[in-house]
């Protein structure tokens, strides 16, 4: 019973990694209604521009907080220059796009700051606690509680500020929209900043425990995918707790589960995407479209 | 003296087909002008061009401003409010947040809060329903939220496109009383797009007929009431 709950723990842990990331992809989704394959990328990325103003000297939260608005600002920049111009494009195409950009990420990171894994600092403090005989380590006591928090406040946005309404509005009816004032294009570019912002914050909570290497958000953008799922792509409250659900699973499924070990981890993901939508699309707690008939 | 909506030469294409071919029409401040015709006559269009919803060429003033090459977010902060065919509802919103987003591009928010209850007074249904989201609501109910969505940007001038459209008669009626009330009350001028010839005529003061791109017949509603073609082909007796 002991390691079964402490798996679970860790699981949540781990899990509040993917929530992370599930968040800013649920957060695309919600205001643009396409998915960013390119969000570990470009999480990725943000995390080594982290890393490089430290090695030049900057301070951790001098680094954080600069990396979140480069991060946002890019975010924006990357809207109005590449996705802009795709407005009537079909879907697809833009998936394409977000799968290009996936690759141009991935490489310039690898370009530029070599496939050397560099190590990445936790703000939390490193030694563990012990509660009735479980142990927490803090930077994953601190991934979670960050995520919650970071969920609460874009919850909040969402529903009680004007501009959050506006972004809602703007992804349903870009025609309705426009005929209240709301300027759509930016909307849908404030939904990419915003997105590269969550994104950013996940790299950086990710580093320390997977080290900093180019490919490192490959496997937990899978894993998001399968929260974002789980939990419905229009629910970001969905997506976090599809997260936590997700990282348990997974655990669960290593620990219990003979012949999954360390190696089908990944397929446990992939199994749980699958299954989501064939049985409920809109996942957990997404809400499947209204429509009248 | 020009009207308070001017409309000369108008025309529009959608890709290579013309579909409007140069019509005129306008709205006088304060007055109710409706626009006839059968499915496919161009009347739809002919709003989406006044708001900039799609590119046209011609002359389109309001008070004297030239809205032609205007982009719609730019003509509804003129005091422009479109209630689009087919409601264009937020339906996964709730019919509060509706609201709150017709008011988008007002400033004056202790006004905004009066407003609120001025619509709800011309639409009690919807205050009953404040909290539900739009979607769950009926057809009338969301042809009212529409037109109370048009009211929350205290426009000059409110365009209706088929607001009776799939409803029934009953609230035809109500609704074209209520907008009847608006246009008295708030002096909002009303451009009325609608295949109801019957209702649209005891509303508006000024009337136009178009078929296929093209204003046929043009004048006050007596005369389409007393016209034996129209009253065969558009009013069904």
């Amino acid at each position: 019973m002991d390691t079964f709950l402490q798996q679970v723990l860790t699981g949540l842990a781990t899990g509040g990694v993917y929530a992370s990331v599930a968040l800013a992809l649920v957060m695309i989704y919600q205001a643009t209604s396409f998915v960013n394959f390119a969000q570990g990328e470009m999480a990725m990325f943000s995390t080594y521009i982290a890393w490089s103003l430290m090695d030049a000297g900057a301070p951790y939260w001098v680094a954080f907080i600069v990396t979140l608005l480069v991060s946002f600002g890019g975010g924006i920049v990357l809207e109005r220059v590449l996705i802009r111009p795709m407005e009537d494009a079909p879907v697809l195409a833009v998936v394409i796009v977000t799968l290009g950009l996936l690759v141009i990420f991935n490489s310039v990171a690898g370009w530029i700051f070599s496939y050397v894994i560099k190590s990445f600092p936790s703000p939390f403090p490193s030694s563990p606690i012990e509660i009735e005989g479980f142990v927490f380590g803090m930077h994953g006591l601190g991934v979670v509680a960050v995520t919650l928090l970071l969920l609460a406040i874009l919850y909040a946005f969402f529903r009680f500020t004007t501009l959050g309404l506006a972004m809602r509005a703007a992804t349903q009816n870009p025609v309705s929209s426009r005929l209240v004032g709301i300027r759509v294009g930016w909307m849908r570019a404030l939904g990419w900043g915003l997105a590269s912002l969550l994104g950013a914050v996940a790299g950086m909570l990710v580093a320390p425990i997977v080290f900093l290497e180019p490919n490192m958000m490959g496997g937990i953008l899978i894993y998001a995918f399968a929260a974002a799922t789980l939990g419905g792509l229009t629910s970001p409250g969905g997506a976090v707790l599809g997260g936590f659900l997700v990282g348990v699973i997974e655990n669960l499924a290593a620990t219990y589960i003979p012949f999954i070990g360390t190696n089908l981890k990944l397929t446990v993901a992939l199994v749980v995407i699958i299954g989501v939508l064939l049985i409920k699309p809109s996942g957990l707690f997404g809400h499947p479209e209204v429509r009248r008939v | 003296m020009a009207a308070f909506l001017e409309v000369r030469g108008l025309l529009a294409s959608y890709g290579r087909t013309e579909v409007l071919h140069g019509i005129d029409f306008h709205v006088n401040a304060g007055g109710i002008a409706t626009i006839l015709g059968a499915n496919g006559a161009g009347k739809s269009t002919t709003l989406r061009a006044v708001t900039g919803l799609i590119r046209c060429h011609g002359a389109i003033t309001l008070e004297g401003v030239s809205l032609v090459g205007m982009a719609p977010e730019r003509i509804v902060r003129l005091g422009v409010a479109h209630v689009v065919e087919g409601r264009g509802t937020f339906v996964n919103l709730t019919v509060e947040e509706n609201l709150r987003l017709g008011a988008y591009t007002r400033k004056d928010h202790a006004a905004i809060g009066a407003d609120f209850e001025r619509v709800f007074s011309y639409f009690p249904r919807l205050k009953e329903r404040r909290r539900q989201t739009a979607g769950t609501l009926s057809g009338g109910e969301q042809q009212m939220l529409a037109v109370a969505r048009g009211l929350m940007l205290r426009p000059r001038l409110l365009l209706l496109d088929e607001p009776s459209f799939g409803l029934a008669p009953l609230v035809v009626d109500e609704i074209f009383h209520i907008v009847r009330q608006v246009n008295e009350q708030e002096k909002v001028a009303v451009l009325l797009v609608e295949q109801n010839a019957r209702s649209a005529l005891e509303l508006a003061g000024e009337a136009y007929l178009m078929e296929t791109g093209r204003m046929v017949m043009s004048g006050p509603p007596s005369v389409f009431q007393q016209d034996d073609s129209v009253r065969r082909s558009y009013l069904g007796y």
